[in-house]
């Protein structure tokens, strides 16, 4: 077995993000993912990157922009109020398929809220906080580990698809520490081959152009219709998700992120007074995992979905039961943790209702 | 037969769209020129704008990413960064440049980043029919200051040259015109150098080019070139504003 390190999560973010191959960071300061700039200014310097502390979050998405179309693996992070001032360079992006890597440490909103950990972005993370049709891949690791693997995955996708990428964390998860197997090998950003469309000054070959606009009549349905195709491929073949004794379970807690963690603890907690109750953990959230949803709720009867938020994974949940199931909600906004008694209290509560 | 005057192969073929009378034909031709003559079309990458030249990244020759109203800045120095050898230039207008994308142009700047900007300077928005710009001259009518720009209640224009030349940063600064043959071999030449300080690795340049907009003055072609020169070039004078090369060592 290799090594395991002590990491801070936010750390394990920029070594997961340098480990992925990308040199090229762009960001801004804010609470709770400070640390993902500060480690970054040290780090890329070492590897020989770039790191940028930008003049704002506008400015640090549009740079992501300028240097992914340029060939670079390039990445930013920051938090809910800065995720939103980053939504119009996310359409552009979108909208001329360049692949980028956008990590979120969700504090408590709307507004300023405050700096406390929360899920109250997933409305905007999976259902495009920016103008027109389009979707991000998001991806929500629940571990400093997965903070540290993930990054890798998300432009692996990212590229794959030539679509933007969210890692979906909190501040709980960029705070704590956690051990960290460093798995794999790392990228070298000059291995990745050139792509036919990067933009690199057109010796010997037609110029190419990046663009999100068509204003032809008809092109630009034509243009987003085969962008939904694509989309299709991804929901298809990149859902991910964990599930925890989800075989025999007469009760499915659907949660990511931090909620799952709590999730598992109150999981244990039935599990040792003879409740049969399942963990289903969603990896991606864009694409949903919904056809395991959507099986499950074949057999289950209640589903039980906890978010740091007033609800809003729970649509999704519902679309993909489509009735079959009732689903029931612990929710905590503005900053809460769940905690496994009150997981544990709300199945009991659920199992009565029988 | 021999070719003496014909389309530089630094723009594409594709006809441009722009009003007659319009400064963008020159301006672009400029570039279109220089690429060529300086050999760095093969390793150009410009960057179109939103407003009336966002058609831009059709017509020069070169790589092309058409950006976010006012992010030009940001994403030059994405681009840059990422791909230092390259060449890099955006071409913006005054509401990009001056209105939203104020901080991305400051900044830049004050960052002395290695790009060039062509901004060109018509007073007014040309694409979205004539509105207010932030380079309105006071009095000049608008669409939306249809007795003329007050000052009191629409506040005073921004002249850009001016504004970053209060930054340690910048490299070269420069406002010329393309009003007249005279001018336009000015411009050339302003345009020229500032490319060449980018190949030479000296870091921010931007060129304020004073252009026509006969459409969005509700002028005739002529009438808007005596207007650069009686009343534009007046609020915006003409010349170097900062020449690094030139500063005492």
């Amino acid at each position: 077995m290799a090594e395991k390190e002590l990491m801070y999560g936010n750390h394990a973010l920029v070594e997961g993000v340098i480990y992925a191959g990308c040199r090229f960071f762009a960001g801004y300061p804010i609470t709770p993912q400070n640390e993902v700039p500060e480690y970054m200014s040290i780090r890329m310097n070492e590897v020989g990157g770039v790191f940028l502390q930008t003049e704002s979050e506008l400015a640090a998405i549009n740079m992501l922009f300028g240097a992914a179309s340029a060939g670079a693996r390039a990445m930013t992070s920051s938090s809910s109020p800065g995720i939103s001032l980053m939504q119009e360079g996310l359409s552009y992006i979108a909208g001329a398929d360049v692949p980028v890597l956008v990590a979120n440490i969700v504090r408590g909103g709307p507004g300023l809220g405050n700096i406390a950990p929360a899920q109250s972005d997933y409305f905007q993370s999976v259902k495009s906080g920016g103008h027109g049709d389009y979707h991000t891949i998001v991806l929500a690791p629940n571990s400093v580990q997965e903070l540290f693997e993930f990054p890798k995955l998300a432009f692996e996708l990212a590229e794959k698809y030539r679509n933007p990428a969210l890692l979906l964390a909190d501040g709980l998860l960029g705070q704590m520490m956690e051990p960290v197997e460093i798995k794999g090998e790392p990228v070298d950003p000059k291995s990745l081959p050139e792509q036919d469309w990067w933009l690199t000054g057109c010796k010997g070959r037609e110029r190419r152009v990046i663009r999100s606009y068509d204003l032809r009549p008809g092109k630009l349905e034509e243009w987003n219709w085969r962008r939904w195709e694509k989309y299709q491929t991804i929901i298809k073949n990149e859902q991910r998700y964990e599930g925890i004794k989800i075989d025999d379970a007469e009760i499915i807690i659907v949660a990511y992120g931090t909620s799952s963690r709590v999730a598992e603890a109150g999981l244990r907690i039935a599990r040792e007074k003879g409740i049969k109750v399942g963990l289903l953990r969603p990896i991606t959230l864009w694409p949903f995992p919904a056809d395991i949803i959507s099986e499950l709720s074949k057999r289950i009867e209640n589903f039980l979905v906890i978010e740091m938020s007033l609800g809003q994974m729970i649509e999704d949940v519902k679309l993909a039961i489509e009735g079959r199931s009732k689903v029931h909600f612990i929710g905590h906004p503005g900053g809460g943790l769940p905690n496994a008694q009150e997981v544990y209290n709300k199945i009991v509560e659920i199992r009565g209702k029988k | 037969m021999k070719l003496l005057f014909g389309r530089p192969s630094g723009l594409t073929e594709i006809k441009q769209r722009y009003c007659p009378g319009c400064g963008h034909g020159i301006v672009h031709r400029i570039i279109g020129e220089l690429l060529v003559e300086m050999n760095i079309r093969e390793k150009a990458i410009g960057i179109a704008p939103v407003g009336c030249s966002v058609f831009a990244d059709e017509y020069f020759n070169c790589d092309m990413i058409q950006v976010p109203h006012g992010r030009a800045p940001a994403v030059a120095t994405g681009i840059k960064r990422a791909r230092p050898d390259c060449f890099v230039f955006s071409y913006q207008g005054d509401g990009d440049l001056a209105a939203i994308g104020t901080a991305e142009t400051i900044h830049a700047a004050a960052r002395n980043e290695n790009i060039t900007i062509i901004f060109i300077n018509n007073a007014i928005y040309g694409m979205t029919g004539g509105q207010l710009a932030p380079t309105t001259l006071p009095g000049m009518r608008s669409t939306t200051s249809v007795k003329g720009r007050d000052v009191v209640k629409q506040g005073y224009p921004i002249r850009v040259c001016e504004l970053l030349n209060g930054l340690d940063g910048p490299y070269y600064l420069e406002r010329v015109a393309v009003d007249t043959p005279k001018n336009i071999i000015k411009t050339k030449k302003a345009i020229k150098t500032a490319f060449q300080y980018q190949l030479d690795n000296k870091g921010f340049s931007l060129i304020e080019v004073l252009s026509m907009c006969p459409t969005g003055w509700g002028v005739t072609p002529i009438q808007a070139k005596k207007w650069i020169a009686e009343v534009m070039a007046k609020y915006y004078p003409m010349g170097e504003f900062r020449n690094r090369a030139k500063e005492v060592k």
